[in-house]
């Protein structure tokens, strides 16, 4: 009979702790402040042209910025961490690594999504369409969501705790060896189409938008901390509930049938 | 037993299957013909835009061709304990996985050639760099079927491999479209390109994932 500390699993049965609390709480302080420093303090891009005298600029759009540039940090962060997790565990064969990249991939496809997502709504208005062939980023960043869902679609397959992971780990590899050769591919091939040349304005970034932005970014890597925390411990409970929830369920399949039995026997 | 002869008995098994089966001559290939005719109903039979976009059409058709030859690849190890009877061959796994890249690369090379017929007949191509078409059909295939084999080992006998492997193996294959229809492009002469410098990547690419698919062949045989 398999015994399982019943007290040590009752405790964690949920995905917070103190420390996550206090830092949800940090966190849903600093998206106010967040917010403030987005809509009030900062001001719109505006700038008055040199020659016409008219106004440019990117005016409020310019604001989205502060969830573009944010996401794009969580994203790359995040498929770095899947990676260096994948290596991890081929190297130490541990479960702890292949969590930890599930984790981060599910947050990477998430941020890469909001990246096209922002990029496309900020597109619109500022070069007057929501996608733009020939811009490598843009691409890139497509076909790495795409990929990022092909690695997810494959954690999802059946097999043992052991093989997923390993397979998951190959897959996580190879999504940096993909990346790198479409990002060298899009960048040669856009650079012979049409070429795009950086139509960003060179908006000036500095005083509070500069800051805005700094802090758009630690805000948002202490929101993927605290996703990450979340989604790893989750992942931990279900692994848990794999390797036990058969045993509880065999366990007390098994009492059943013995008071069955003793209620015969009486 | 050295490693090519190794590599010859399990390419020869996998085509010895093929010319039983000939699932890729009469099921691959008549599918990638109906796709070549299905653009030629989607572009509204513009002869002039057929040919302006034959080298993309082609690939695209090209690649979906492959999926299919990849699951089919896949297949015939699935059943009737065949990977386990690969596993105590004693066969070595790079040698495993060279020998079935090497049988999906000679059959997805045989439907590209029917498709460079049927694109010729159907869209009006012309091949002005007969030597750069070659060079760069064959760099293609070899980096498609090489990714094929390892995505296709990576999935193996597992249910939901026909929704997966496509999702898996078209992003990575990107690259592959991109490459291969510049190099087209500039050898039917639709596109003002260095074919050539377009082939070298095809090459590259065709390079890491043969080089992949020996070095972890051997952890991905051990599962599914």
């Amino acid at each position: 009979m398999v015994s399982v500390d019943q007290t040590a699993r009752a405790d964690s049965m949920g995905t917070s702790s103190k420390t996550t609390r206090i830092l949800g709480g940090v966190l849903l302080a600093g998206i106010a402040l967040w917010l403030f420093l987005a809509f009030v303090v900062t001001e719109p891009d505006i700038r008055i042209d040199g020659t016409s005298g008219q106004e440019i600029g990117q005016f409020d759009a310019f604001r989205l910025i502060y969830v573009h540039v944010p996401v794009v940090f969580v994203a790359y962060t995040a498929f770095v961490v899947t990676a260096i997790g994948s290596i991890m565990v081929l190297v130490k064969r541990s479960v702890w690594w292949d969590l930890v990249a599930g984790a981060s991939a599910e947050i990477g496809a998430l941020a890469s999504a909001l990246t096209l997502i922002t990029g496309s709504i900020w597109g619109r208005p500022i070069w007057g369409t929501y996608w733009l062939w020939g811009d490598v980023r843009i691409l890139t960043t497509l076909v790495l969501f795409m990929l990022s869902l092909g690695y997810l679609a494959v954690r999802r397959l059946e097999g043992t705790a052991e093989e997923r992971a390993r397979r998951s780990a190959i897959v996580g590899i190879l999504l940096v060896v993909n990346i790198l050769i479409v990002n060298r591919s899009v960048e040669w091939w856009a650079s012979q189409t049409i070429h795009q040349d950086s139509t960003i304005a060179e908006a000036a970034i500095g005083g509070s938008k500069a800051f805005t932005l700094f802090y758009s970014i630690v805000l948002a890597m202490g929101l993927f901390t605290w996703m990450m925390i979340h989604r790893f411990r989750l992942a931990w409970l279900e692994r848990q509930f794999d390797r036990f929830g058969l045993d509880d369920a065999l366990t007390s399949r098994r009492a059943e049938a013995a008071s069955v039995l003793e209620g015969e026997m009486s | 037993m050295s490693i090519l002869s190794e590599v010859r008995l399990i390419m020869g098994k996998d085509l010895r299957i093929e010319r039983r089966s000939k699932i890729a001559l009469n099921q691959v290939a008549p599918f990638a013909i109906l796709i070549v005719v299905l653009f030629g109903f989607a572009l509204n039979a513009d002869r002039a835009a057929l040919t302006t976009f034959t080298p993309g059409l082609y690939w695209v058709t090209v690649l979906l061709a492959s999926i299919l030859a990849v699951h089919r690849s896949v297949a015939i190890e699935a059943g009737e304990g065949a990977r386990e009877g690969l596993l105590l061959s004693g066969l070595r796994p790079a040698s495993i996985f060279l020998g079935k890249a090497t049988a999906l690369i000679s059959q997805i090379f045989l439907v590209s050639i029917v498709l460079l017929g049927a694109v010729v007949i159907f869209y009006d191509a012309r091949v002005d760099d007969a030597v750069l078409l070659v060079t760069s059909l064959v760099s293609a295939v070899v980096g498609v079927g090489a990714a094929g084999t390892l995505y296709g080992a990576l999935l193996g006998a597992q249910r939901a491999r026909e929704t997966v492997l496509p999702i898996l193996l078209l992003p990575v294959l990107a690259p592959v479209l991109i490459a291969a229809t510049r190099a087209f492009g500039d050898a039917m002469g639709t596109v003002a390109t260095d074919g050539w410098a377009w082939t070298a990547l095809l090459a590259s690419f065709a390079a890491i994932y043969v080089a992949m698919g020996v070095v972890s062949h051997g952890v991905l045989m051990e599962e599914n």
